[in-house]
């Protein structure tokens, strides 16, 4: 694979990653616990979709064949959505949801972390003001976590069978394809294997405080990066994509 | 000093044009309007949130969406804020929810109508948040305090919301055939509910005239409603739909346009209950009312032990 291709692959998995988690937390408008919360669900979720169109804008001008930011979002099937598999998982209640964007957010910072010394300047860039946001999520979610180990027994009993239930997809965020490899040695991105390190002990750490058990791996499940999901994404995209879709013709 | 000696003070200075703040006395009559209404202002906000909310998930573009996405935020944001406002009077958030869901409370009857298409998301920023800003800018005046300055605030970020609500039913309306029937369609549906959003005729309002006096409102329903009538005329015909009224015209002594009569059986069923959307609207906010009730213990709880845990490190 050559460096442009990779690059266009390594964007199209970063906006994905975003657009999906935003698109997951909007589920949330008029749903959440506390109206403080519905506010905090959404402007994470604008930081989402700001993400996403950033990369995709990028993407789009790199693919360079008149192919939009809203059509790389919008126009693209299942097979081609590079996002990982957590992003796209449902819901559930609220410590499900926490418990996602905690063990994303957590892989979000260190990655962008390390993309903000990337050789490419649009990554850098993109990486160095996401990070801001995403260090926002982690707290805001970290803190979720630690109150519902200590806070009454049914949120630590949700807060575990969350954490069981997503542990699962877990390793797919650090899985490296062909598009890794390219990145690496041209000095785009990073190894996993540090980002992976740097996760897993900080997640102990929360859990620890949050008296929450880290499960054994059972059957886990990646492949997100290559475009190979789970059946969520596609009822996903068939709903977020709708418009675009029935009236391809129209201007929005 | 006597009961009607403070009434009469009171009133002085409302007619001088003075704020009346939490602390202040004020008659009953005139804290009961003032909750009643901002509670309900602060209600609609966040029922408002569900039919925009409908088409969230599918708007059309990456830019469309982060709009709306803004837009409901805001609205949730000015729920806090009144909210607060109306916590002035001693009554807190909880207990108005208790108040909203036993039906004691109401909400604006506008929220009642289903959003069936993205047309709808226009035709709502455009007529429903044109239709508020005409009656929050009058509020913004009105003589409490910390209504009046919530009022300020919310009128900004409203203009906001007449614009894109505007621009997408534009960009319909000078789309493809399917878009433009959208978005007629969509007029269609909203134009009259988005009338009946200023209340019943001066004549019919059982509070206008007290609220005149206390300067709670400073303009009548009639007067507010014909200035967003003369307003939309206009900018519907700017972008080619028709005001479905068809004895729609222009009068140019009084320089207004008139409409046929409004049909009040319709407003009054809708507020009594029976629109389309009221046991949708309430029971979705009753559902993840008592779904969230686990987090909000958990909360409590998280907070308690915080402060067994931080007094026994002191006692040590």
């Amino acid at each position: 694979m050559n460096t442009k291709d990779a690059l266009i692959n390594y964007c199209l998995r970063l906006a994905d990653n975003s657009m999906i988690s935003g698109q997951r937390l909007a589920e949330w408008n008029s749903c959440g616990p506390y109206l403080e919360e519905d506010i905090a669900l959404s402007n994470m979720a604008l930081d989402f979709f700001g993400q996403a169109e950033t990369m995709y804008e990028y993407a789009s001008q790199l693919i360079n064949n008149n192919k939009s930011a809203d059509d790389l979002a919008f126009r693209r099937s299942e097979r081609e959505y590079f996002n990982c598999l957590l992003a796209e998982q449902p819901n559930g209640d609220f410590a499900f949801t926490m418990m996602k964007q905690f063990l994303f957010s957590t892989y979000a910072k260190f990655l962008y972390e390390a993309l903000s010394a990337s050789n490419d300047e649009t990554l850098k860039g993109f990486a160095e003001r996401s990070l801001k946001e995403v260090k926002y999520h982690f707290r805001h979610s970290s803190e979720w976590i630690i109150r519902f180990g200590n806070g009454t027994d049914e949120s630590l009993k949700r807060a575990q069978f969350a954490l069981d239930e997503l542990w699962r997809f877990t390793d797919d965020l650090f899985c490296m394809n062909a598009t890794d490899e390219e990145l690496i040695s041209t000095g785009i991105t990073v190894s996993s294997d540090s980002i992976a390190a740097k996760w897993n002990l900080t997640v102990k750490e929360i859990m620890q405080a949050s008296h929450l058990t880290i499960p054994e791996k059972f059957n886990v499940i990646t492949g997100g990066y290559s475009g190979i999901h789970s059946e969520h994404l596609g009822h996903l995209l068939c709903e977020m994509q709708y418009l675009q879709r029935a009236y391809p013709d129209a201007k929005w | 000093m006597t009961e009607e000696e403070k009434t009469a003070q009171f009133q002085q200075r409302i007619d001088a044009g003075e704020k009346i703040e939490p602390l202040d006395w004020m008659p009953d009559g005139y804290k009961q309007t003032l909750f009643r209404q901002i509670s309900q202002h602060a209600h609609s906000e966040i029922i408002g949130m569900q039919p925009e909310g409908n088409w969230l998930l599918r708007a059309p573009s990456l830019r469309a969406k982060k709009i709306l996405m803004a837009k409901i935020q805001d609205e949730a944001g000015h729920g806090l804020y009144l909210y607060s406002a109306a916590e002035t009077f001693g009554i807190d958030r909880a207990e108005m929810i208790d108040m909203l869901h036993s039906g004691q409370a109401k909400y604006s009857s506008i929220f009642n109508y289903p959003a069936l298409t993205w047309a709808d998301m226009g035709a709502i920023g455009w007529l429903v948040d044109g239709a508020a800003i005409v009656n929050q800018t009058m509020l913004a005046k009105c003589s409490y305090g910390p209504y009046s300055r919530a009022m300020v605030r919310i009128c900004k970020e409203e203009g906001f919301h007449q614009r894109q609500g505007y621009e997408i039913i534009a960009k319909m309306a000078s789309g493809t055939p399917a878009q433009k029937e959208m978005a007629q369609d969509s007029l269609n549906r909203w134009w009259e509910p988005s009338l009946m959003m200023f209340g019943p005729h001066d004549a019919d309002s059982p509070h206008t005239q007290n609220s005149m006096k206390w300067k709670i409102k400073v303009e009548s329903n009639d007067t507010l409603r014909q200035r967003f009538i003369d307003r939309t005329v206009e900018q519907a015909h700017h972008i080619g739909l028709t005001i479905p009224d068809k004895n729609l015209k222009y009068n140019k002594e009084t320089m207004h346009w008139e409409i046929s009569p409004i049909n009040w059986d319709e407003f009054w069923n809708v507020v009594k209950g029976n629109g389309p959307c009221n046991h949708q609207r309430l029971s979705h906010h009753k559902k993840y009312h008592q779904e969230g009730q686990w987090v909000r213990d958990c909360a409590r709880a998280f907070e308690v032990n915080q402060m067994k845990e931080s007094n026994a490190v002191k006692s040590n």
